[in-house]
């Protein structure tokens, strides 16, 4: 049963509502799935027995004619987001054996819609990373890594820190998957595995029960691999919660219904700055072709300016640590997770952090920490506070000239475990074109636009007004059938 | 002022208060949890109390309500626009390892408290601000030899925290604050002011300083709780540190405790070992916005505060303002006085609450909810007075049976048959008794003797045991004395 593997998200729907096959033939298929791509390390826990148990439910609830938007469609959960009873570990040694009580509010909509569970997958330890090589389960490694399985020439990166959701949604193990980007971390991973990602406006999705990194900048979004199913998947994930206070009470939109394949008129801002020097030739090419794709449908390129956009990657290192700081302080030992015991609190609290954080994690409590201190605030925080205002004014003013804003998702494509590894500012560098619209709250997607000279995918960026995500898609699918990438990871289920 | 007399002359002692008052609520600042006091260890903790993954803070709306009362109440400034902030440290009862509090911009800005001294006399002292925040949950340490056990019941439980000007100058002065900041609370409804249960307690910031000289370095005393430990911390830190000075010194600012025990303040923490707290606007919440209708809406349900309970007492009854002090320092000794004296000699109902049964009550150790003799009773009492079944003296004995049965005043004079006689016949017959049983005493009145009429008074009313009506006696006894 390959091919129901393959099929994407609205091809599901159609084949289940015509009974061409069942839920629970295409959950099997995908169990399967994600077996066959165990060599990646892209799953922490595998959850077959609640697919297959979700899937019967899917198809009772068709039968009976009240079939949800996302009715039978299994996914994968990015495993940051808390699911009742199934381990939930931020891919952090300190959650060991955390089983939340509690279902987040995104994964509970995607229940309500009629979706199924394939498992949790991995990601860079408390989604801090840009490579899936933080995490305490193991690197993930992407399915166009070239080379026999298991035995690559070269191990490329997914991406991060949604890592784990891009390889099985690219290897073919789920039709999407959950991911959440603070600072890239849905985009990047799309760009890299050469599938579909968005991270909506900042309050569309509820972050309630999703492990908290960074709260003014965290959002959830889905992975998919076309443009409408990251569609129908937002529809599902989106919507006003009481439980998260930044949640924004509006109504959901019919995402689907908005790609119409209409640009004609629409405005494209090119913003200048975003040409970066040492940009690789290949990522200005794409960008440019992306902009011909665009014109060629009727949309106007604009030239833009967004005059603090190198400030946005040092805003977004001052900003997210501090946040991340203070949001992983509860994991001490005390009530749930890892406990290390020893002679006194501080003791617990030495032992259980040190042992239950990992490098980077430690690295950024220790950056939050320092940029929050006393005598360093006001030259770090609150100046990092002010310039994040002034990217927001610079977007807010560029939308007065454009509707939606074009650029390269990544400097470049994968690159290999190892690679950039030894410098940190090298892999934060990977954040330079996502980080001003997460910083800003703005909606962005990234979109694959093609295959570089490594036979690697290339994504372009999608940015759009607050709320606007009808145009990102809109915009994105044009690009999308214009691109009409037919390459596939050398490695699929 | 009073001052200290020190070795080298008087010294000044400056006092600011940090009150952290718990907010009357159902529910936690930023959870549905409740608040009952005395329950079950981790019986009432929410998700968000034990700060799990993922979990996040809903802002409760009636405790902001609570506090915007509050800062009514103590006529201050209401920041339509105020922003929440992690305090960031560590500690075992803290889950979430920062506290939710509001550091620069607090829901309420400046405000006062007129303090009602001992001496009739008023202070008014400035209220700096008043923020809302979360309390810490509690380390049980006598619960295991090597563990410590944690109560996270309170965690996240609303307080306010009131901050002082500095601006008193004795422990006197602290005390009304802190008795006057009570009374408020507990008129607005916005915290139970219970000490003992520590639902009020109170950081001192207590310095020293030569009359007219600049602000002394000063200690911060943690979490006393009574007004009494206030000011005895007071006294004892405020000699401390003088001594210290005039032993040629300097004081260190610290933060430090008083020994409940040993009676004396203790260093918990020097300057040096303070937090570094990190302050951040949580960006789980959004800054707090009020609309000025809401803010005049709850201004509309304000009730009638002590300040101008006490004028009105003053102006409305005659009271002298020793007397509206006491009477309006609780609202329920207010309530009960107002209904005693409606339709009554006001005076004559002050006298007798503030006298007989507060006297009675304070005795028993009763609070005035408690009272055996109800308002209408004590009401009954005063009647029987004005309308001369009873003389004041019989009153008196009357109440005590009242205090002590709770019986209706008129049943107790029935039963006892303590009605004052007015019959001028029967009065005369017991003056005409006790003037032929003196005969010697009458004709040493008449040679000059003046002062022997108390003492005729005191036979007649012994011999009528003391139900005759005192004016009668007096007059017929004036007559017949004159011969």
């Amino acid at each position: 049963m390959a091919e129901l593997t393959h099929l994407t998200m609205a091809g599901a729907l159609d084949g289940l509502a015509k009974k061409e096959f069942t839920a629970v033939e295409l959950a099997e298929a995908h169990v399967k799935a994600v077996e066959t791509i165990r060599p990646l390390n892209a799953f922490i826990t595998e959850t077959p027995d609640k697919a297959l148990e979700m899937a019967k439910a899917s198809d009772a609830r068709r039968a009976k004619g009240e079939a949800g938007p996302m009715e039978g469609l299994p996914i994968a959960v990015k495993d940051l987001f808390c699911t009742k009873g199934v381990l939930t570990t931020a891919a952090s040694h300190i959650l060991d054996g955390f089983k939340p009580e509690y279902e987040s509010t995104v994964t509970s909509n995607l229940w309500r819609d009629g979706a199924v569970m394939l498992g949790k997958v991995n990601l860079d330890e408390f989604a801090m990373g840009s490579a899936n090589i933080t995490s305490h389960h193991g690197n993930v490694i992407s399915p166009w890594s070239p080379g026999e399985v298991g035995n690559w020439s070269r191990q490329l990166v997914p991406g991060g820190s949604s890592g784990g959701s891009a390889a099985a949604v690219a290897a073919r193990a789920a039709l999407g998957a959950t991911g959440t980007d603070t600072g890239g971390s849905i985009r990047q991973p799309a760009a890299f595995t050469g599938i579909v990602g968005i991270k909506p406006t900042y309050g569309r999705c509820s972050r309630w029960g999703v492990v908290a990194f960074a709260s003014s900048l965290d959002q959830a979004g889905p992975m998919t691999r076309t443009v409408e199913d990251a569609a129908i998947m937002l529809r599902s994930m989106c919507g006003f919660d009481p439980k998260d206070s930044t949640s924004v009470d509006m109504p959901v939109p019919d995402f689907r219904a908005a790609l119409t394949g209409d640009i004609r008129g629409l405005r494209v801002g090119i913003p200048k700055e975003y040409r970066v020097e040492g940009m690789p030739a290949e990522i200005a090419a794409i960008w440019d072709q992306g902009i011909e794709w665009l014109k060629a449908a009727g949309a106007e390129p604009v030239e833009i300016s967004l005059p603090h956009t190198k400030y946005a990657l040092a805003t977004y290192y001052i900003v997210a640590p501090a946040e991340a700081s203070s949001n992983l302080a509860r994991y001490d030992g005390v009530r749930f997770g890892l406990r290390v015991e020893g002679g006194s609190l501080k003791d617990l609290y030495e032992n259980t952090r040190g042992a239950g954080f990992g490098k980077e994690v430690r690295r950024r409590i220790l950056i939050g920490t320092y940029v929050l201190s006393a005598g360093y605030y006001d030259a770090y925080y609150n100046k990092a506070r002010q310039v994040r205002t002034r990217i927001k004014w610079d977007f807010d003013e560029a939308f007065q000239r454009c509707d939606v804003i074009l650029t390269p998702t990544a400097p470049s494509t994968a690159f290999a475990i190892g690679e950039k590894m030894d410098d940190p500012i090298q892999m934060y560098l990977n954040d330079v074109f996502t980080v001003p619209a997460s910083l800003a709250g703005l909606p962005g997607m990234s979109v694959p636009a093609g295959i570089g000279s490594d036979g690697l995918p290339l994504g372009l960026q999608l940015l759009g007004r607050p709320f606007d995500e009808e145009t990102v898609l809109r915009v994105g699918q044009v690009i999308e059938k214009a691109a009409a990438v037919t390459a596939t990871p050398p490695f699929m289920a | 002022m009073s001052y200290i007399q020190g070795e080298t002359g008087d010294w000044e002692i400056v006092i600011g208060l940090e009150v952290h008052a718990q907010v009357i609520s159902n529910a936690k600042l930023f959870s549905g949890a409740a608040t009952a006091f005395g329950a079950e260890p981790n019986s009432q903790v929410s998700f968000v109390d034990a700060a799990f993954p993922g979990m996040l803070p809903v802002i409760n709306e009636h405790c902001i309500e609570q506090a915007v009362r509050t800062g009514l109440g103590l006529k201050a400034q209401i920041n339509l626009h105020s922003v929440f902030d992690r305090k960031n440290y560590f500690y075992a009862d803290l889950p979430q390892g920062y506290q939710i509090s509001q550091y620069l911009q607090p829901i309420v800005g400046k405000g006062e408290i007129v303090l009602d001294l001992p001496d009739g006399s008023s202070r008014t002292v400035g209220v700096t601000r008043l923020h809302l925040e979360q309390d810490a949950g509690k380390s049980l340490h006598d619960q295991h030899p090597a563990k410590t056990y944690i109560d996270l019941n309170r965690s996240g439980v609303a307080l306010m925290e009131i901050v002082s000007e500095p601006d008193m100058r004795s422990a006197e002065e602290a005390g009304a604050y802190v008795r006057k900041l009570r009374s408020i609370l507990r008129y607005l409804g916005t915290c139970d002011g219970n000490m003992e249960e520590g639902s009020m307690r109170c950081d001192v910031n207590v310095s020293v300083r030569k009359p007219g000289e600049p602000f002394g370095t000063r200690c911060e005393i943690k979490n006393v709780n009574s007004i009494r430990f206030v000011m005895q911390a007071i006294e004892y830190e405020a000699r401390r540190q003088i001594e210290i000075i005039e032993e040629g010194g300097k004081i260190d600012q610290e933060t430090r405790l008083w020994d409940t025990t040993k009676f004396v303040t203790r260093s918990m923490r020097s300057k040096e070992e303070a937090h570094d707290y990190r302050y951040f606007p949580d960006p789980d919440l959004l800054p707090l916005e009020l609309e000025p209708e809401w803010v005049e809406d709850i201004k509309k349900t304000l009730p009638e505060l002590p300040d101008d309970k006490k004028a009105r007492f003053i102006s409305e009854y005659k009271l002298s303002p020793y007397d509206a002090n006491v009477l309006v320092s609780e609202k329920a000794r207010a309530d009960f006085y107002e209904a005693v004296a409606k339709g009554r000699d006001p005076k004559l109902a002050a006298n007798w609450v503030t006298g007989e049964l507060f006297g009675y009550l304070n005795k028993a150790g009763k609070e005035i909810e408690e009272s055996p003799v109800s308002a209408e009773n004590l009401g009954g009492l005063i009647d029987l007075i004005a309308d001369n079944t009873i003389s004041g003296r019989i009153a008196k004995e009357v109440f005590e049976a009242m205090f002590e049965t709770g019986e209706k005043a008129a049943d107790i004079v029935e039963k006892k048959g303590l009605r004052q006689v007015t019959d001028t016949g029967a009065i005369e017959a017991s003056i005409d008794a006790v003037l032929a049983a003196n005969a010697d005493k009458v004709a040493e009145f008449r040679s000059g003797k003046d002062k022997l009429f108390g003492f005729f008074v005191g036979q007649v009313m012994k011999a009528t045991q003391g139900k005759a009506n005192p004016a009668l006696v007096n007059e017929i006894l004036t007559t017949k004395l004159k011969g």
